[in-house]
């Protein structure tokens, strides 16, 4: 088992290191045109401003979520992790069909004799990236508040704060402590969000690296050029994802976050105003969900001939990464639990400090002297996608793993209960619930992938959020929703039937 | 025979020695104050912590190269003796199959085990549903199983009531002579060394001492002894 882990841990480092290997040799330095530093300059400003957003935006709602009791808070909690397992082109779906051309919104404007909104350009970019990461920042927030123990907030009633001292003393050392992590998280994955820029974005005004990278490989045929973007890239997302990585002390998508506090809520307007942002923001995650249902539906059962079979692939990609990233991350976790090594901790968390697309296109790299890509585009596909889960998957089962070794190890020992015996009858058993919650985690994020996928697939190995792209981009805007809600209902299925089956085998 | 043959353990300041030896078949007691070392020594005989330096052996058969599992023994810890997610049958089964492919023979020794100890019909049952005591004796019908001719106990009943504590110990006493196991006993109660066993070795200074009637200790305690015990 050890040497297993040894070897899982070396082959995760491998499958990040050689690509990018392959990515700094093929870029042989970095020499960037003025559209380069435009792409890289865009990628920035707009991830910034996407924090900056996201962040802002998450103080007052999860400030609301924390001192107010009312019906639907829980479902209200449940919604904002739901954007983690929504597939990106869903939710941009649901935003074109709110904010686009013909959306309620334009219709709206229009019916008021007022000018439109685009909703394509930085200020789509930033309204998608919003949308994706208000509710992570917020949940990440909500536990810093949750974190702030009841004492204190007793005490401070009984020296009988005003609010804003209350705010001063309590509120503000936790934002401190909590906001940089939230920021530097929802800002490294903003650095890294391909989707998004590839449907709203584009041109030269709204470029990021990412889909500068796509267009070199898959337009110019420039495949030094996307290495180099590529190790730019890497150099930028990397330092901000493993800053976050470590900056962000919780995942912010766990469990447990209804923790009774006894916080006596200020009225007046202030209960008006949490009101208000709690309306908000429930209002701008589900109202691009509800355009996709209304959207789609009608759509859904004339879908055209290439959803099924790329649907079914989308299945056996996520299926098949489910396998891989679960058995890598459980004999990642098992023997750091044992040994205590923490290189298998780096090990795991290494491929955060990269992209699909990075990982792409060095793939790319090393294949195509020897195969068409397009062949291989399956395969790499599941790779990529259990690489990029593997993070998640991991931090999910290592306390468990933990907990299970200092528990039952020793009368595990005693018993003679080893090899797979011990697998079967102790640590499936103990590990099904983040087990299986990794598992569905790993099927969503693998269903909705639109990222490595893009770069290697030709007409015949198009994954269902691929096809989507390519509905919305022949500007077949009903097929396109109706695909979407077939996605978000099949991803969202995957995760709920793994899930329980973990709850289940651990009850 | 049990041989502690010049036994070193050694862990961030912590030093013990013991060299001495148990005939089979005997009952031993382990007293001493609390971080002297009485559980390092059970774990050091049961396969848990190498020892620094000597020798331990059975039958004279040294045990330092086999696994927990392997030796001739059968340990009950603090806590943790069952697996909360298996039923009481599987728990018990685990000694004497770890893989759980039981014979319908073999089904049928758990069902005996479980009646010996006051379990029956309980096989089905999870540890979660059981009360402490409850949880002793399943754990003490394993060992029953395992049959193996060591039985080291590092205070499983230190949570039991002193009543229930004393049914437990009489049980024990039962399941070792049933057995014919040699008994190793932590022990911070003079008491327990009093109900059930003949030796007792006094770990205290650094040094587990020989073993000593148990009786004649504690009418005349040494020094250390006398210090531990508040006299």
């Amino acid at each position: 088992m050890a040497s297993g882990a040894r070897a899982v841990g070396a082959a995760a480092v491998l499958l990040v290191a050689v690509p990018l290997g392959a990515v700094a040799f093929r870029a042989g330095g970095l020499s960037l045109s003025p559209a380069d530093w435009a792409a890289l300059r865009f990628t920035l400003w707009q991830a910034v401003l996407s924090s900056a957003l996201s962040v802002g935006l998450a103080i007052p709602v999860a400030r609301a979520l924390a001192r107010r009791r009312f019906p639907g808070r829980g479902a209200l909690i449940t919604l904002m992790g739901a954007p983690f397992l929504l597939p990106v082109i869903v939710a941009v779906m649901g935003l074109l069909a709110l904010f686009g051309r013909g959306g309620a919104i334009n219709a709206a404007l229009a019916a008021l004799g007022l000018p439109g909104i685009s909703i394509y350009g930085l200020q789509g970019v930033l309204i998608a990236h919003v949308f994706l990461n208000l509710p992570l920042a917020t949940r990440m927030i909500l536990q810093g508040w949750q974190a702030i123990p009841a004492e204190r907030f007793r005490l401070a009633e009984s020296l009988s704060f005003t609010p804003g001292q209350t705010f001063r003393h309590l509120e503000r050392p936790m934002l401190a402590e909590v906001l940089p992590g939230a920021a530097a998280t929802v800002f490294a994955l903003c650095l890294t969000s391909f989707a998004v820029a590839l449907i709203l974005g584009g041109g030269p005004r709204a470029t990021t690296l990412e889909l500068a990278i796509y267009q070199a490989v898959r337009f110019e045929f420039d495949l030094s050029h996307a290495a180099g973007l590529a190790l730019v890239q890497v150099l930028v997302g990397g330092a901000a994802a493993l800053a976050a990585w470590a900056a962000a002390r919780r995942a912010g998508f766990g469990a447990g976050l209804d923790r009774a506090i006894a916080l006596t809520p200020p009225g007046g307007w202030r209960r008006l105003a949490d009101g208000a942002a709690l309306v908000l923001a429930a209002g701008f995650l589900l109202a691009p969900m509800a355009a996709v249902v209304l959207r789609g539906l009608p759509g859904l059962p004339d879908l055209p001939a290439q959803v099924w079979p790329a649907l079914a692939r989308s299945v056996a990609v996520a299926l098949a990464s489910v396998v891989l990233t679960m058995t890598a991350a459980l004999v990642l976790a098992l023997g750091s639990a044992r040994r205590g090594q923490r290189w298998l901790d780096l090990a795991a968390a290494l491929p955060l400090a990269t992209s699909g697309l990075v990982l792409g296109t060095g793939l790319f790299l090393l294949v195509q002297p020897f195969l068409p890509p397009a062949r291989l585009a399956l395969p790499v596909t599941v790779l990529v996608n259990a690489l990029l889960a593997l993070p998640f998957a991991y931090r999910l089962l290592a306390p468990e793993a933990r907990a299970l070794q200092a528990d039952y190890a020793r009368l595990a020992e005693s018993l003679g209960l080893r090899g797979m015996a011990r697998l079967r009858l102790l640590v499936l058993p103990r590990l099904a619930r983040p087990l299986g919650f990794g598992a569905g985690l790993t099927a969503a994020l693998s269903m909705g992938d639109l990222g490595v996928i893009a770069l290697f697939a030709g007409e015949s190995q198009a994954t269902l959020p691929l096809v989507i792209q390519r509905l919305s981009g022949a500007y077949r805007m009903d097929e396109a929703a109706a695909a979407s809600l077939l996605l978000v209902a099949v991803s969202l299925g995957l995760f709920w039937i793994l899930d329980r089956r973990g709850r289940h085998a651990a009850a | 025979m049990l041989r502690l043959e010049r036994v070193e353990l050694a862990q961030d300041g912590f030093h013990l020695t013991a060299d001495w030896q148990v005939e089979k078949g005997a009952r031993v007691a382990l007293i001493g104050p609390s971080g002297a070392g009485k559980s390092s020594l059970l774990s050091a005989i049961a396969g848990f912590f190498p020892p620094a330096g000597g020798r331990i052996l059975w039958q004279g058969q040294d045990l330092g190269p086999l696994s927990p599992g392997a030796r001739p023994l059968t340990i009950l810890f603090q806590d943790q003796n069952l697996f909360p997610h298996l039923t009481l049958a599987q728990n018990l089964g685990l000694g004497l199959r770890p893989d759980l492919r039981l014979s319908p023979e073999e089904r049928k020794r758990v069902e005996t085990a479980l009646d010996r100890v006051g379990l029956a019909g309980m096989g089905a049952r999870k540890p979660g549903q059981l009360s402490g005591g409850q949880i002793g004796r399943a754990a003490l019908a394993r060992a029953l199983l395992r049959a193996r001719p060591l039985l080291l106990l590092d205070e499983p009943f230190a949570a039991l009531g002193p009543a229930l504590k004393a049914d437990m110990l009489d049980l024990v006493a039962e399941v070792a002579g049933e057995t014919g196991a040699t008994l190793l006993m932590v022990t911070h109660d003079p008491a327990d060394a009093r109900r059930i066993t003949e030796a007792t070795v006094l770990v205290a200074d650094g040094v587990a001492h020989p073993p000593a009637p148990t009786a004649a200790l504690f009418a005349d305690p040494p020094p250390a002894l006398r210090a531990y015990l508040g006299q």
